[in-house]
C-alpha cells in the first residue's frame, strides 16, 4: 500500500544576502494513514521548514524546493497554487507552535472557524457555524455555543491551542501537521493537548506529523521517529527502535539529555557545541565536530542513510561499526537504569 | 462598550478644560499690551487705560479666565476681537469650513495615493515600484510644504495655466460681489492646495502603511490563514489589512485633528483665508481673543478626532472593546 505522505529527497534552499541557506537538504520519510510520525531535532535543524515546504507555505520568492512530496500519490511540490489551496486546510491541515499568535486577534474564533469551513465547502454560514460549535465541543471548549463568539484574547493558551486544533480538524483532513504544538504550553496543558490529539486521531483516522524537540512527546505519541540534524535525516525508525536501539551518537545525545523524574541525576547530559551553520555546513558528517566518537573518515565522507543489519526498517547515518554501537547502547541503557535505581 | 464611551467622553471634557486653561495662562503671560494695540498708536494713555478697563485686562487672570469660561459655557461665545469688536465665533465659523475643505479633501487624496502604493510596496519590497515609492517618500518628507505649494502654483497655475494660482471660491452662500462660486469653481480652486498637502502627507503614510503591512504579513495568524487554504486576496483583506490598518486609523485621526487647527503654510501660499490665515493675522495684531478662538477650535478638533479614533478603534479591535 502506498503511504499517505511520501517525502522523497526534499530540499529547501533559501537565498539570503549571505548566501544560500540549505534549510532542508535531502529529507526522506513516509507517513502511513492513521499513523503518527515524530520529527525530532534541535532548533534550526530544518523540522519546521520541512513541514512548511510540504504545505507550500514558504515565502516563494527566495525559496527553491526540489524533490517530491507525494500526498496520496500526487506531488504537492509540483501542484499549482489553486490545487495547493484546495489541499491546504482540507486534506492537509496544520497547527502551530504558538497559539497566542496563531489566531487572528481581530476576528472572533467563530468567524475564523467558519472561514475554514466555507473555504472548502459549499454550505450555508449556519451549517458551518453548527459544525464549528460541534468541533469546539469535541476539543473540549466548555459552553462552546457561547464561546464561539469570543475573541482569541479571551482564551488561555491551552484553550487557544484547542481552538487551533478544532480549526485544523474541521474539514476532517487526512493529515495533520503539528509544528511543536505543545512547546508554548505548560506541562499539564501539554498532556491534555497530546491526549486530545490522540483521541481525535483515533476517532477520525487522521495521520499526524508531530514536529517536536521534546523526546517525551515523541515517546508518547509517535509510531515512527525521524531524527533530523543540520537539515538532514540522520536516523529513522519505529519509536521502539529509536528508544531501544538508537544507532546515531546524536540520538544518544538527545536521549541522554532527556530529563527523567524517576532518575536521580545531578546534571543532565548535554551535547557540546552548537548545530552547524546551514549556510556552510561542515564537510563529511555534519555531526562530526560535536561527536565524541568522531573518526578520521567522518571528516571526509558524508555517511549515507543505511539500514541496520538486524532491522531493515531502521535506517541511520553513522559510520561507527556495529560492535561499538551495541556496546554504547548497552552503556547508555545501563546508565539510565543506574540513575533510575 | 457603553462604559468605555462614557469614560472617554468624561476624559474629553477634562482635556478641554485643561487646554483652555493652559492657553489662557500662556496668553496672559505674553509681554504685550493688547489695550495699546486695540486703542491705536495715537491713543492717549488715558484712552489706553480706559480700553484696558473695558477689556477687563486689569483683573487678575483667574477672574479673566472665569469670565472667559462663563461666556464660553453659558453664551457659547468665544468673545470679541480686541481689534474690531467683531464676534470671534463668526470669524471661526467663516474660516473653519475653508480649512476643513482643505484638510478633508487632501486626506482623501492621501489615502487614495498611500493605500495602494504602501500595500504594493510591502508586497514587493525592493521592486522598482518600492524603490520609486521610497524615493517619493524621501522627497515628500524632506520638502517643505510651502515650497511644493509655490512650485505647483508657479508651474501648473502660472506656466501651464491649468488651475488658478491662488484664491478660494464659496460653494454655498456665494457673496453677491464674488466672481466665482459653486462646486465646480470651488473644486477648481482647491485642486492645488489639496495636491500640495496630499503630496507632503502621503509620503509619511506610504512609509507607515508599508511598514505596518510588512510587519503584519509575517504574523503567525497570516500563516494560519494560508494554512487553511485561504486565497491571497482574502488573506490580504481579512487578515493582513484589517490588522495593519489599525494604527493607520489612529495616525489619520490625529493628523486630521492637528491640521484642522490650521494648515498655515498651505493656506498662506494659496491665499486661502482659513484658520491658518486667521491665526497669522491675529498674532500680528495681538488680537488675543481671535487667536485663542483658533487655538481652542484646534484643540477641540484634536479632542474630537482623538475621541472618534478611540471609538473607531474600540469598534474594530475587540481587544480594546472588551477589556
Amino acid at each position: 500500500m502506498t503511504p499517505l505522505l511520501d517525502v522523497r529527497d526534499l530540499r529547501t534552499h533559501f537565498t539570503t544576502e549571505d548566501g544560500i541557506v540549505k534549510a532542508v537538504d535531502g529529507v526522506d520519510f513516509a507517513v502511513e494513514r492513521g499513523k503518527t510520525v515524530g520529527i525530532v531535532g534541535e532548533s534550526g535543524c530544518g523540522k519546521s521548514v520541512t513541514c512548511l515546504t510540504i504545505m507550500g507555505l514558504n515565502e516563494s520568492r527566495s525559496t527553491k524546493s526540489s524533490g517530491q512530496v507525494l500526498f496520496d500519490g500526487e506531488d504537492l511540490l509540483a501542484a499549482n497554487p489553486a490545487r495547493l489551496r484546495e489541499v491546504r486546510g482540507q486534506e492537509v491541515a496544520m497547527i502551530f507552535q504558538d497559539p497566542m499568535t496563531s489566531l487572528n486577534p481581530v476576528h472572533s474564533i467563530g468567524r475564523q472557524l467558519v472561514e475554514a469551513v466555507l473555504l472548502h465547502n459549499e454550505c450555508s454560514k449556519k451549517d458551518a457555524r453548527r459544525r464549528a460549535v460541534e468541533r469546539l465541543k469535541e476539543v473540549g471548549i466548555p459552553r462552546a455555543e457561547r464561546r464561539i463568539d469570543d475573541y482569541p484574547h479571551q482564551f488561555s493558551g491551552g484553550m487557544r491551542q484547542r481552538v487551533m486544533i478544532a480549526m485544523a480538524m474541521i474539514n476532517d483532513p487526512e493529515l495533520l501537521i503539528a509544528d511543536e504544538p505543545t512547546t508554548a504550553l505548560d506541562v499539564t496543558t501539554q498532556a491534555q493537548i497530546l491526549y486530545l490529539m490522540r483521541k481525535l486521531q483515533k476517532d477520525h483516522g487522521t495521520a499526524i506529523v508531530m514536529i517536536t524537540h521534546d523526546l517525551g512527546v515523541v515517546a508518547e505519541t509517535a509510531d515512527e521517529v525521524v531524527v533530523m540534524y543540520a537539515a538532514k535525516v540522520i536516523e529513522r525508525g519505529s519509536v521502539n527502535a529509536i528508544f531501544n536501539q538508537p544507532q546515531h551518537p546524536y540520538t544518544w545525545g538527545l536521549l541522554g539529555s532527556l530529563p527523567r523524574l524517576d532518575a536521580n541525576v545531578d546534571r543532565l547530559t548535554q551535547i557540546p557545541g552548537q548545530p552547524p551553520s546551514l549556510l556552510n555546513p561542515p564537510r563529511g558528517c555534519r555531526f562530526g565536530p560535536r561527536c565524541p566518537y568522531v573518526m578520521d573518515i567522518c571528516k571526509e565522507k558524508q555517511p549515507d542513510l543505511l539500514p541496520v543489519s538486524y532491522d531493515p526498517d531502521h535506517v541511520q547515518a553513522c559510520l561507527l561499526d556495529e560492535e561499538t554501537k551495541i556496546r554504547e547502547i548497552e552503556k547508555l541503557k545501563a546508565a539510565v537504569l543506574a540513575e533510575a535505581s | 462598550m457603553f462604559r468605555y464611551l462614557v469614560r472617554r467622553l468624561l476624559w474629553a471634557v477634562v482635556l478641554f478644560f485643561a487646554v483652555t486653561l493652559v492657553t489662557y495662562v500662556i496668553f496672559f503671560l505674553v509681554p504685550a499690551n493688547p489695550a495699546r494695540l486695540a486703542a491705536g498708536q495715537s491713543a492717549t494713555p488715558e484712552a489706553v487705560a480706559l480700553v484696558e478697563e473695558r477689556l477687563g485686562l486689569n483683573d487678575p487672570f483667574y477672574v479673566q479666565y472665569w469670565g472667559f469660561l462663563k461666556r464660553l459655557i453659558f453664551d457659547g461665545s468665544l468673545g470679541e476681537s480686541f481689534v474690531d469688536r467683531s464676534s470671534v465665533n463668526d470669524e471661526i465659523f467663516r474660516a473653519a469650513p475653508i480649512t476643513a475643505a482643505l484638510v478633508f479633501g487632501s486626506m482623501l487624496l492621501v489615502l487614495a495615493i498611500a493605500l495602494p502604493i504602501g500595500i504594493l510596496s510591502a508586497l514587493r519590497p525592493r521592486s522598482l515600484l518600492d524603490r520609486g515609492a521610497m524615493t517619493y517618500v524621501l522627497i515628500g518628507i524632506s520638502l517643505p510644504s510651502f515650497w511644493i505649494g509655490l512650485m505647483l502654483s508657479y508651474l501648473i497655475g502660472f506656466k501651464l495655466g491649468l488651475t488658478p494660482i491662488a484664491g478660494y471660491c464659496e460653494v454655498v452662500s456665494v457673496p453677491e460681489a464674488s466672481s466665482c462660486g459653486g462646486i465646480v469653481d470651488w473644486t477648481y480652486h482647491m485642486i492645488l492646495p489639496w495636491a500640495t498637502l496630499a503630496i507632503v502627507q502621503a509620503g509619511i503614510y506610504v512609509r507607515f502603511i508599508r511598514a505596518e503591512v510588512m510587519e503584519t504579513m509575517n504574523q503567525d495568524y497570516v500563516r494560519t490563514a494560508r494554512a487553511k487554504g485561504a486565497p491571497e486576496r482574502r488573506v490580504m483583506k481579512d487578515h493582513i489589512l484589517r490588522n495593519a490598518l489599525l494604527p493607520v486609523v489612529t495616525i489619520l485621526g490625529m493628523d486630521i485633528g492637528l491640521l484642522l487647527g490650521g494648515a498655515i503654510f498651505i493656506e498662506t501660499v494659496f491665499g486661502l483665508n482659513g484658520l491658518g490665515g486667521t491665526a497669522i493675522r491675529s498674532i500680528g495684531q495681538f488680537d488675543l481673543p481671535v487667536l485663542q478662538g483658533v487655538v481652542i477650535f484646534g484643540a477641540v478638533a484634536i479632542i474630537i478626532f482623538t475621541l472618534i479614533v478611540d471609538l473607531l478603534y474600540a469598534w474594530i479591535d475587540p481587544r480594546i472593546r472588551l477589556t
